[in-house]
C-alpha cells in the first residue's frame, strides 16, 4: 500500500491519504465493511474545514445580509459578499456582478430558461442541446419552447458517447438563440469540447450556456478563457453544501434580462406603481439567500484552491484509468461511455445482472455506487438500456478502493448469475 | 452475506434467472396494463385472459431487477387458475407482507417476497407487478407507476 501511495504523490504531487483525513464521512463502517463512497457524481462528502466553517457562523457570527447595521449582520455579509469573490476567482470571471448565487445547477439553468430564453426567442427559433444533457438541462428548455413555440434541436452522439461535431454544425443556423450543454457528462464522463463549440456558435452570434455542475469538482473552469455565456454549477457536488449554487453570466447578458424572482433585496425602490430594481448580481437574488451554504461554499472552494486543482485532475484521471482497465477485464462487463476525453465517471452495465441488483449487492459490501437513468433518460434510450450502475470519483478515491469496487462485482455475479 | 440471502432467496435468484409466463401472450387477452418504475426504468406489460370471473392465462414481458422480475413471474403462476375475487385477496396480502402490515398472512411460496422488506428501497420492485395486475383486473388499460 505504502508503495502505491508513494507512486501517485509522486505521478501527480498530491498526497491522497492526508485528503482523505480531511472527511469526517469517509471514516466509517457500513454493513460491517469500511465505507467505499464512489457516488461522488451525485454529490460529494464534505471537508472537516466546510463542516467547521458552517458551524462557526451559526455559532458566533450569523445574522441576515446585507440589511442589518449591527455586527453579526456586517460579519455575515462580509463572509457571504467574501465566498462570492472566491468563486468569482475559482473561475476567473470578470466581476462579482457576474456571480449570482442560486440553490444548484437546476435552478441556474431554469433562471437562464425564463429571464434570457423566453424573452429572446421566438416562435421558430431553436435551441440546442445534446443527447447526453441531464433533466435539468432538457426540461427548462422545453418549457420555454411551450411558452414560446421554439423549437429544441438535439445534437447527436456516436456509439463512444462523443458528441458528433459536424452534426451540431449542421444544426447551429440562422434560426438557433441558444446553445445549452453539458461539459462534463455526468451519464457517462465524456469531457465536451466545449471551447470549440462556443467558438462555432459565437462566430454566428449564438450566446452558450455551459452546464458545468460535473466539471467544477474535477476540472478548472476559467469562464473568461472558455468565453461561455453562462455557466452553471451546484455546491453539492464540488464538497460544499446542498442548496447553493452559482450561476456565472456575461455581465451585458445579465444586465439586459429581466429579474427572475421578485422581492426583497433585488429591489432598490418600490411604489405601488413602479419597483426599481437593484443592481447586479442582487437584481437575481431576490428574498433572504442561502447564508450558511454560500459561506460554506467558500470555504470548499478554499479548500479545492489550497489541494490544487490541476494536480486533483491529474490524480482522478489516473484512477479513472486504473478504475476503467480493472473494470473492463471483469467478465460479462460493459462500459458506457469510452469517450477518449472522460473524467471521473464508470458507467457499466453487468451481463445478466441489473443495475439494481448490483447497487443492493455492492452495498451490503460498503460500497456505495449509483444504479439507475442518472436523471438521463433520453441518453439512456440512446443506448439501448434502461439503467447503468455508475462509480463516480472523488479526490479522496483511492486504488484499493477501486479493487474492493472490482471485488464486490465479482460477489453481485456470484449472487446473481 | 447471510442476510442479502433473505432477499436474493434462491427461489427469487430461479424466477428472476428462468421467469415463468414470461414473453407469453395468451390468445384471447382481454385485460392487460402496462407497470413502469420511473426511478429505475424498470417496466413490465402484464396479459390475462379473464373468462367468467377466472384467471384462464397469464403472461408479462419486459424488463426489470431480479426482484421485480422474481415477484412478476411468481405472480403469474400464483393467479393462473384463480378467481378475480381470489385474486384481489392476494394482492392485498402481498401488499401487507411487503409493507410489514400482515406477516402472518399465508401466501404459500409468494413467502419468499417477505425478506425484500428490509430493503426499503427496493420495496418498489416488488410491487410492481402486483399494481399492475391490479390495473389489469380493474381493466384500466393504461400504465400504472409506483411513484
Ligand atoms: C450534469 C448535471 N447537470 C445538472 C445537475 C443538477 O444539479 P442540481 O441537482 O444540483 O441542481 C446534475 C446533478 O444532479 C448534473 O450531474
Amino acid at each position: 500500500m505504502s508503495t502505491v501511495k508513494q507512486r501517485i504523490t509522486t505521478t501527480s504531487g498530491f498526497d491522497v491519504e492526508k485528503a482523505r483525513q480531511d472527511f469526517p464521512a469517509l471514516h466509517q463502517q457500513v454493513r460491517g465493511k469500511p465505507l467505499v463512497y464512489l457516488d461522488n457524481g451525485a454529490s460529494a462528502q464534505k471537508p472537516k474545514i466546510v463542516i467547521d466553517t458552517i458551524s462557526q457562523l451559526y455559532a458566533h457570527d450569523y445574522s441576515n445580509v446585507h440589511r442589518g447595521v449591527h455586527a453579526l449582520a456586517e460579519r455575515s455579509t462580509k463572509a457571504f459578499e467574501g465566498a462570492r469573490e472566491k468563486v468569482r476567482q475559482f473561475i476567473n470571471a470578470a466581476s462579482t456582478r457576474e456571480i449570482i448565487f442560486v440553490r444548484g445547477t437546476t435552478e441556474a439553468i431554469n433562471l437562464v430558461a425564463q429571464s434570457y430564453a423566453r424573452n429572446n426567442v421566438q416562435k421558430h427559433d431553436e435551441i440546442i442541446i445534446t443527447h447526453m444533457e441531464h433533466h435539468s438541462n432538457i426540461v427548462p428548455w422545453q418549457l420555454v419552447c411551450e411558452q414560446t413555440g421554439a423549437l429544441l434541436r438535439v445534437v447527436p452522439i456516436n456509439d463512444s458517447g462523443e458528441l458528433i461535431l459536424e452534426e451540431f454544425e449542421k444544426l447551429l443556423g440562422p434560426r438557433t438563440k441558444l446553445v445549452a450543454l453539458v461539459h462534463v457528462s455526468n451519464a457517462l464522463g465524456t469531457i465536451n469540447p466545449v471551447r470549440q463549440i462556443i467558438k462555432l456558435a459565437h462566430a454566428q452570434n449564438v450566446p452558450v450556456l455551459l452546464d458545468s455542475a460535473q466539471t467544477a469538482p474535477h476540472l478548472k473552469v476559467d469562464v473568461q478563457q472558455l468565453d461561455c455565456d453562462f455557466c452553471a454549477f451546484s455546491g453539492h457536488k464540488m464538497y460544499g453544501p446542498s442548496g447553493i449554487g452559482v450561476l456565472y453570466g456575461k455581465e451585458a447578458l445579465l444586465d439586459a434580462m429581466p429579474p427572475y424572482h421578485g422581492g426583497g433585496e433585488m429591489i432598490k425602490y418600490v411604489t405601488f406603481e413602479k419597483t426599481e430594481y437593484n443592481e447586479l448580481p442582487h437584481k437575481f437574488e431576490a428574498g433572504t439567500p442561502n447564508i450558511a451554504g454560500t459561506i460554506g461554499l467558500g470555504a470548499a472552494i478554499d479548500y479545492l484552491t489550497g489541494l490544487d486543482l490541476d494536480a486533483i485532475a491529474a490524480y482522478e484521471h489516473d484512477l479513472l484509468g486504473y478504475a476503467a482497465k480493472a473494470a473492463s477485464e471483469v467478465p460479462g462487463l460493459r462500459i458506457i461511455g469510452t469517450a477518449r476525453e472522460k473524467a471521473s465517471i464508470l458507467s457499466f452495465l453487468l451481463e445478466g445482472v441489473h443495475a439494481h441488483d448490483i447497487g443492493t449487492i455492492l452495498d451490503h459490501e460498503g460500497i456505495a455506487v449509483r444504479a439507475g437513468h442518472h436523471c438521463t433518460m433520453p441518453l439512456m434510450r440512446r443506448f439501448g438500456v434502461a439503467a447503468t450502475a455508475r462509480a463516480s470519483f472523488g479526490l479522496y478515491n483511492t486504488r484499493e478502493e477501486v479493487d474492493a469496487l472490482i471485488a464486490g462485482l465479482h460477489k453481485v455475479k456470484e449472487v446473481i448469475c | 452475506m447471510s442476510d442479502l440471502r433473505d432477499l436474493y432467496e434462491e427461489v427469487i435468484l430461479d424466477h428472476n434467472r428462468n421467469p415463468r409466463n414470461f414473453l407469453n401472450k395468451p390468445d384471447g387477452t382481454n385485460r392487460k396494463a402496462h407497470g413502469f418504475n420511473p426511478l429505475c426504468g424498470d417496466e413490465f406489460a402484464l396479459h390475462l385472459v379473464v373468462e367468467d370471473g377466472i384467471i384462464k392465462d397469464v403472461g408479462f414481458e419486459g424488463t426489470g431487477c431480479a426482484i421485480s422480475t422474481a415477484s412478476a413471474s411468481l405472480m403469474t403462476e400464483a393467479i393462473k387458475g384463480k378467481t378475480e375475487e381470489e385474486a384481489y385477496a392476494l394482492f392485498d396480502k402481498i401488499h401487507k407482507l411487503l409493507l410489514q402490515e400482515d406477516r402472518s398472512a399465508d401466501v404459500g411460496k409468494l413467502a419468499v417476497l417477505a425478506g425484500v422488506h428490509a430493503y426499503p428501497t427496493r420495496v418498489k420492485c416488488a410491487t410492481l407487478a402486483w399494481h399492475t395486475l391490479h390495473a389489469a383486473l380493474e381493466s384500466e388499460n393504461k400504465t400504472v407507476t409506483t411513484e
